[in-house]
C-alpha cells in the first residue's frame, strides 16, 4: 500500500520526463537517422565530417575552451577575495555579482552590441579622449568577451561555495604544522575546491559550446558556430533531419565532456546541477 | 513497476493525442476566419473593423520568415483559411498542391488593384488563379549620403568596393545575398547553373573581409544608428529608415534587382472560404488599403488608393519603384530541392571561411 502511494506521488514527474524529455529526444533521434522521405540513413550524423560542419564544431570547441579558461582565471581569485571579506557586507557583494543574472541574457547581449558598435558608447568615449577606437564587434573576440561576461557568475558561485565550505581549522592546522602560503594553497585550498571548479566548468563550457544567440548577435553573422549551423538548418533550410543529426553529435560531445568532468568530481560537489 | 511505467507512457501519449485532435476540429463550426500573416503586416484596427462590420471573428496569427510560415503551416495543427506570404514560397506551395483556386468573382473589390501586378505575379502564379497581391517592393542598397558617393551605388559593385571596407552590411539570407552577386555578374537571380553559382560564391567570399556584419531585420537599425555606410535591404525597410534618418538614401542598382510580391492565397486547409473571400474583398477597399498602407508603408498594388495619394508620396521612388526599375527586376522563383541545397551549401561554405 505504502509502495503504491509513493509511486503515485512520482507520477507527475514521470509524465514530465516522458513528455518533455524522452519523447523529444526520441524525435531528435528519429529525425537524425532518417531522410525527409522517411528512409533510414546515417548521413545526417556523418555530415559533421564535412569541412564546413567540422570547422564550425572546432570553432565552437575553441571558443568554449577559451571562454572557460578566462572564466576560471577571473573567478578563482575573485572567489578567494570574496571569501576573505569576512564581514557583514559579504552577502551583499556576492549578491551584486549575481544581480546581472536577474536580467534577461538577450538584453545583456544586446546591450554589449550597443556598447561595442562603431558609434557605440565605448568608441564615443575613446574618441572623446583622443584614443583609437576598438573594432572588435562582429569578430570572435567580441563573442568570447560577451560569453565570459555572461557565464562568469556560473563559475564564481560554485567556486565561492566550495571555498566557503573549507573549515578555517584546516588552514590553521596546516599553518601550525609549518606550511607556507603556497603550500596551504596547493595542498589544502586547491584540492578542496576542485569540485567547485568542475561544476563551474560544466556550467560554463556546455552553454558556451552550444550557444548560438551570442555568436549570432555579436558575431554579425561572421562567426559560424555549430549552434548557428543547427539553427540555420532548422529555420532557414527546413532540413530538420540535418539539424537533428548535428544536434545529436553535439549532444555526444556534451555528454562526453560531462563524463570527463564527473570522473574528477569525487565529492559530488556538482551534484546540484544534475 | 514496469507495468505502471508502460501504462503511464500510454497515458501520456493519449493525452497528447487528444490535445492535438481537439486542436483540429475546434474552430470549424463557428463563424470565424483564421488568418496567417507576416508580423506587423496589417493595421490591427482593420481586424476590429472587419469583425464589427461582418460579425466574423478573426483568429489572427503571425510569423517572421516565409520558412517559419511553411513550418507552421506544415505542422498542421491549425486549419488556416487565408495566408499571406512571399512569391517563391507561394510557388512552392502551389507546386505541392497546397493552394486552392481563388474565385475572383466573389471578390468584387479586386477591381481596385492594378492589373499590371497580376502580370508580375505570373512569375509564381502563371495562370493567375491562386493569388491576390498585397504589397510589393524591390531590394537595393540603403546608404549613408555622408559616407558614400551616390554615383558608386548605381551598381552592385559598391558592395565590393574596398573604399567601404568594414562598413558594408550584407543580407544574412541566402537568396538575397546571392541575388546581389549574381546580378552584379549579369546572371539571373534564379540561376541553377553551377558555374554561375560558383562565380557568385567566389564573389561573396571576396566580399567577406569587407563586410561589417551579416544581418536581416537589424540592418535598418544599424543604418539609422549610422554604424555602417551601406546595407542590402528591402525597399520598404529603406523607406522607413529614411523617414527616421534623413542622411540615408536608397538605390536600386542598374544591373537590376529582385522584385518581391507578397500575396494572399487560400490554402487547402481552408474551411471558411466565404469568409476568406469577404476578408480579401475588405482588404481591397480603398479606406482599408489606406490604413494598411499607412501602417506598413510598403508599395501597394491598390490603384484606387495610389491615385488618391498626394504627388509627393506617389513620386517617392523608394516606396514606389518606377516602371523603368521594375522592368529590370526579376521575381524570385522557388528552386527545386537539389538547387536549394546547392545554394545553402555554397552559402554555409562561404560563411565558414575565415
Amino acid at each position: 500500500m505504502n509502495k503504491w502511494k509513493r509511486q503515485f506521488l512520482a507520477g507527475p514527474y514521470l509524465i514530465w520526463i516522458a513528455g518533455f524529455l524522452v519523447l523529444p529526444l526520441a524525435f531528435i533521434l528519429y529525425y537524425a537517422l532518417s531522410r525527409s522521405d522517411g528512409s533510414l540513413t546515417l548521413e545526417n550524423i556523418l555530415a559533421i565530417a564535412s569541412p564546413v560542419h567540422r570547422k564550425a564544431l572546432l570553432l565552437s570547441l575553441r571558443i568554449a575552451l577559451i571562454c572557460t579558461f578566462f572564466c576560471i582565471v577571473l573567478s578563482y581569485p575573485l572567489a578567494m577575495i570574496l571569501n576573505k571579506i569576512r564581514s557583514r557586507h559579504q552577502n551583499l557583494i556576492v549578491f551584486i555579482f549575481i544581480l546581472p543574472m536577474w536580467m534577461n541574457f538577450m538584453l545583456r547581449i544586446l546591450a554589449w552590441k550597443m556598447l561595442l558598435s562603431n558609434n557605440g558608447v565605448i568608441n564615443s568615449i575613446l574618441e572623446f579622449l583622443g584614443l583609437p577606437g576598438i573594432d572588435i564587434l562582429n569578430t570572435p573576440t567580441a563573442v568570447i568577451f560577451c560569453m565570459v561576461y555572461d557565464f562568469l557568475p556560473f563559475m564564481i558561485l560554485p567556486i565561492y561555495n566550495s571555498m566557503a565550505r573549507i573549515s578555517p581549522d584546516l588552514i590553521e592546522a596546516a599553518r601550525d604544522l609549518g606550511a607556507g602560503n603556497a603550500r596551504v594553497f596547493f595542498k589544502i585550498i586547491l584540492p578542496l575546491t576542485v569540485s567547485g571548479v568542475v561544476s563551474g566548468i560544466i556550467m560554463v563550457f556546455i552553454p558556451a559550446l552550444t550557444s548560438f544567440a551570442i555568436s549570432d548577435l555579436l558575431g554579425g553573422g561572421k562567426v559560424l558556430m555549430i549552434g548557428n549551423v543547427i539553427e540555420q538548418s532548422f529555420m532557414q533550410e527546413y532540413n530538420w533531419n540535418l539539424g537533428s543529426g548535428l544536434s545529436f553529435v553535439l549532444m555526444i560531445f556534451v555528454i562526453v565532456s560531462m563524463m570527463l568532468m564527473n570522473s574528477h568530481d569525487k565529492e559530488g560537489g556538482g551534484a546540484g546541477i544534475w | 513497476m514496469k507495468k505502471h511505467l508502460i501504462s503511464l507512457f500510454l497515458g501520456v501519449f493519449s493525452i497528447f493525442g487528444a490535445l492535438s485532435l481537439s486542436g483540429c476540429g475546434n474552430s470549424s463550426s463557428e463563424n470565424s476566419l483564421t488568418v496567417l500573416n507576416y508580423g506587423k503586416y496589417i493595421d490591427p484596427i482593420v481586424l476590429d473593423m472587419f469583425e464589427e462590420e461582418t460579425g466574423i471573428h478573426v483568429d489572427y496569427e503571425e510569423y517572421v520568415t516565409p520558412e517559419n510560415m511553411y513550418t507552421k503551416y506544415k505542422a498542421g495543427s491549425i486549419d488556416y483559411d487565408l495566408i499571406c506570404t512571399s512569391d517563391y514560397m507561394i510557388e512552392k506551395l502551389i507546386q505541392e498542391g497546397e493552394v486552392l483556386e481563388m474565385n475572383y468573382d466573389k471578390i468584387p473589390g479586386i477591381s481596385n488593384l492594378d492589373e499590371s501586378y497580376f502580370e508580375f505575379s505570373k512569375a509564381f502564379d502563371p495562370e493567375t488563379k491562386y493569388t491576390m497581391p498585397y504589397f510589393f517592393g524591390t531590394v537595393g542598397i540603403l546608404y549613408d549620403t555622408t559616407k558614400v558617393d551616390a554615383a558608386d551605388v548605381t551598381t552592385w559593385g559598391a558592395l565590393w568596393d574596398e573604399k567601404y571596407s568594414g562598413q558594408i552590411i550584407m543580407a544574412d539570407s541566402v537568396r538575397d545575398a546571392f541575388m546581389a552577386a549574381l546580378k552584379y555578374r549579369g546572371h539571373s537571380l534564379n540561376t541553377t547553373d553551377e558555374a554561375q553559382l560558383l562565380e557568385a560564391q567566389e564573389l561573396l567570399i571576396q566580399q567577406r573581409p569587407l563586410v561589417y556584419s551579416y544581418l536581416v531585420d537589424e540592418a535598418q537599425d544599424e543604418m539609422i544608428a549610422e554604424n555602417a555606410a551601406m546595407a542590402l535591404v528591402y525597399s520598404g525597410e529603406a523607406a522607413l529608415a529614411i523617414d527616421l534618418n534623413d542622411k540615408l538614401a536608397f538605390s536600386v542598382p542598374q544591373e537590376g534587382s529582385n522584385m518581391w510580391i507578397d500575396s494572399w492565397f487560400i490554402p487547402k486547409t481552408c474551411v471558411h472560404s466565404e469568409n476568406a473571400e469577404k476578408f480579401l474583398d475588405f482588404l481591397c477597399r480603398q479606406d482599408i488599403a489606406q490604413l494598411n498602407f499607412d501602417y506598413v508603408y510598403y508599395a501597394t498594388p491598390n490603384k484606387a488608393l495610389f491615385d488618391s495619394l498626394d504627388a509627393e508620396l506617389q513620386n517617392n521612388s523608394v516606396i514606389f519603384p518606377g516602371n523603368e526599375v521594375l522592368s529590370n527586376c526579376e521575381v524570385l522563383k522557388s528552386l527545386d530541392p537539389e538547387s536549394t541545397k546547392r545554394y545553402n551549401d555554397l552559402w554555409k561554405e562561404m560563411k565558414s571561411k575565415n
